[in-house]
């Protein structure tokens, strides 16, 4: 197992060089550049600015550069477009907002989901079933940029019981309606699955076996069906718990987070070459981190797995 | 009074197409420590038949009439109350030794929640009870086997741990549905020695369900015949091999491939089992029957006793035939 994980590790580095020199290029390839405006700088001007920021080097000088800023220093260089502060600054004030809300959005849309997916497949075919089936559907189908005003227009406008944006240091009431607004879709996913999983494990032959056992119907479920059950939840779970925490535009823009979804937009916007790269390593390395849980709780659940 | 006895069992799926009658009114008993060979082709019924009495049938499913156990009705009983019998009295074991046992579970909680459940063991003495189990069916480096997973298993050394699994808390009698079609022939001999040897050392009464008339000529004192959901005979094992006098059994009898007699070809039934959806008037294997006559296409022949052993329904039998000539 520890072997693996060396492994696993060891792959992730060549694959996050990869993804820094692929996104490099793509935004480089773009015509126009951060401090391209409507009205052009003078040549001196312009000439000034690009030797500071290194852009008058040659690309793979300014690459390499960068690859080895991050790689000594563990600094992602600063930001084009705010003039004083790094990317490192940026990150650090953006991603815990929405590793906050989007944790718990997490937690909340895992717990929801696996249990109304669990209830359905139990009681398949009752009204139990279908207004679980019926809840997710209007989940899945409601986007968090129509159900983001939506909560602000309940709970804001017309019942006033909470604010409809800003963060203030992640109090209780400025959470609630992000997390509602992220975690309903993922939700709707994960109670999908977890149905439809569960309903082909209680028909197969063990749980089938399990019962002519005389089991009571506890001991079936939590001992024989819910694990097998919860694996094809799980390889969904790895890459949707880095989106949520990796932040919603929408989210962020609907609330007034400040989280680091907004942020990522802006960049790309601005053209702020540094911050993109900043954000989409991060969101990179977090992706491959948790593909790599996931596999290692899949070798924990199902022991046919080793590795 | 018998152990088990079967009356006027009948099981139907609904499905999307209609009504299968998948078993139509069955009877049949069982004393302690008897042995039943329950035989026919694949969809004749005989799984559903005892799914229905284990309580098993699919969410569709829907069983009749009555199956008493002991004078106890079990048909049709809510969970909790076929769980005091389940494993305890009426053990199971299954086809697919490959899927039947969990594959995320442990072999040693597999056997041991058994007698957790039933006996209100601990998990200790519930553990070196499960080990002595696996060592009564002979399975070697048991001690290791119980800390395995079903994977690192053979095909035939699972068979034997759900026969272990079955026999944890001593039941009294012992349904085996197809326990060795999944597995190769030298391995089905073995599960049948091993089957043949619980039922003499315990006392288990067995229903065994198969397709193969060689191992039923064996093991078992009776034999039922079902074909289209329905019992065409039943009668003590010998008498079934020695005259069989069913159109239907007659042809599973010359099915079985013989290495006496040079043939070019298999002996098969021509046609194919009959569609359960259908209301069936008349005999079910009529069809496929050389012996049928109009009778037999519109009257339905009833479940008689044919001699003071044999229960027969046929309206041609083929010891009454003499005075005809054979079919082509």
């Amino acid at each position: 197992m520890l072997n693996f994980i060396l492994r696993r590790v060891l792959v992730a580095i060549p694959t996050i060089l990869v993804l820094i020199i692929f996104s490099f290029l793509l935004m480089h390839s773009a015509p126009g550049g951060p401090f391209t405006s409507e009205r052009p700088l003078p040549p001196e001007v312009m000439a000034n600015i690009e030797a500071k920021y290194g852009l008058d080097q040659p690309l793979w000088k300014q690459m390499y550069d960068y690859v080895i800023g991050i790689v000594t220093q563990f600094d992602f260089g600063p930001s084009f477009r705010y003039k004083d502060r790094s990317v490192n600054d940026i990150i650090a004030q953006g991603f815990p907002v929405t590793l906050t809300y989007g944790s718990i959005a997490f937690v909340v849309a895992v717990v929801s989901g696996v249990t109304l997916g669990a209830v359905a497949a139990l009681r398949q075919n009752t009204w139990l079933d279908y207004f679980a089936v019926g809840v997710s559907i209007g989940a899945q189908v409601l986007p968090n940029f129509v159900m983001a005003p939506l909560l602000v227009l309940v709970f804001t406008l017309y019942l006033g019981w909470l604010p409809g944006g800003g963060w203030e240091g992640g109090q209780i009431q400025f959470i609630i309606l992000p997390v509602i607004a992220l975690a309903t879709s993922y939700m709707a996913s994960i109670a999908r699955i977890t149905r439809s999983s569960m309903l082909e494990v209680l028909r197969s032959n063990f749980i089938r076996t399990a019962k002519a056992k005389g089991l009571p119907s506890r001991k079936i479920i939590l001992g024989h069906a819910l694990k097998p059950s919860l694996l094809p939840v799980i390889s969904y779970l790895g890459p949707a718990f880095v989106a949520m925490i990796t932040g919603s535009v929408i989210i962020d823009v609907y609330f007034s987070t400040g989280g680091i979804g907004q942020l990522f937009v802006n960049s790309a916007l601005n053209r702020d070459y540094s911050t993109i790269m900043g954000i989409t390593i991060l969101t990179g390395v977090l992706t491959i981190s948790f593909n790599t849980l996931v596999d290692i709780l899949y070798a924990w659940i199902d022991p046919k797995i080793r590795y | 009074m018998a152990l088990l006895d079967v009356k006027d069992l009948s099981v139907e799926f609904d499905t999307k197409d209609g009504t299968v009658h998948a078993v139509s009114g069955v009877d049949f008993s069982l004393d302690k420590g008897d042995t039943l060979a329950i035989v026919g082709e694949s969809g004749s019924g005989k799984s559903q038949t005892v799914f229905s009495i284990m309580g098993l049938l699919a969410n569709n499913g829907r069983a009749s009439g009555s199956v008493t156990y002991n004078g106890q009705e079990i048909l049709n009983q809510p969970d909790k109350q076929l769980n005091r019998i389940r494993a305890e009295e009426i053990a199971m074991i299954f086809q697919d030794p490959m899927t039947s046992l969990n594959p995320y579970v442990r072999i040693s909680d597999q056997l041991a929640e058994v007698l957790m459940v039933h006996k209100g063991m601990s998990k200790k003495a519930a553990l070196a009870e499960s080990l002595a189990m696996l060592e009564a069916v002979k399975i070697p480096d048991a001690k290791n086997r119980l800390n395995m997973y079903p994977h690192e298993c053979s095909g035939g050394m699972r068979q034997r741990i759900m026969i272990a699994m079955a026999l944890l808390c001593r039941p009294k009698l012992l349904i085996a549905d197809e326990p060795t079609t999944a597995l190769d022939v030298t391995v089905q001999a073995q599960i049948m020695t091993l089957l043949d040897e619980i039922q003499k050392e315990f006392g288990t009464a067995i229903i065994l369900i198969t397709h193969d008339l060689g191992v039923v000529a064996d093991f078992c004192r009776d034999t039922m015949v079902m074909y289209g959901g329905r019992v065409m005979e039943y009668a003590p094992t010998v008498e079934i091999f020695d005259a069989p006098t069913h159109p239907y059994t007659r042809g599973l009898l010359q099915a079985i491939p013989r290495l006496d007699i040079e043939t070019e070809q298999l002996n098969a039934i021509p046609g194919n089992p009959p569609n359960m959806m259908s209301d069936m008037t008349g005999c079910p294997f009529c069809p496929r029957c050389g012996f049928a006559r109009e009778r037999c296409s519109v009257e339905l022949p009833e479940l008689v006793q044919a001699s003071p052993t044999v229960k027969r329904a046929c309206h041609r039998p083929v010891d009454e035939l003499v005075t005809e000539e054979a079919p082509a």
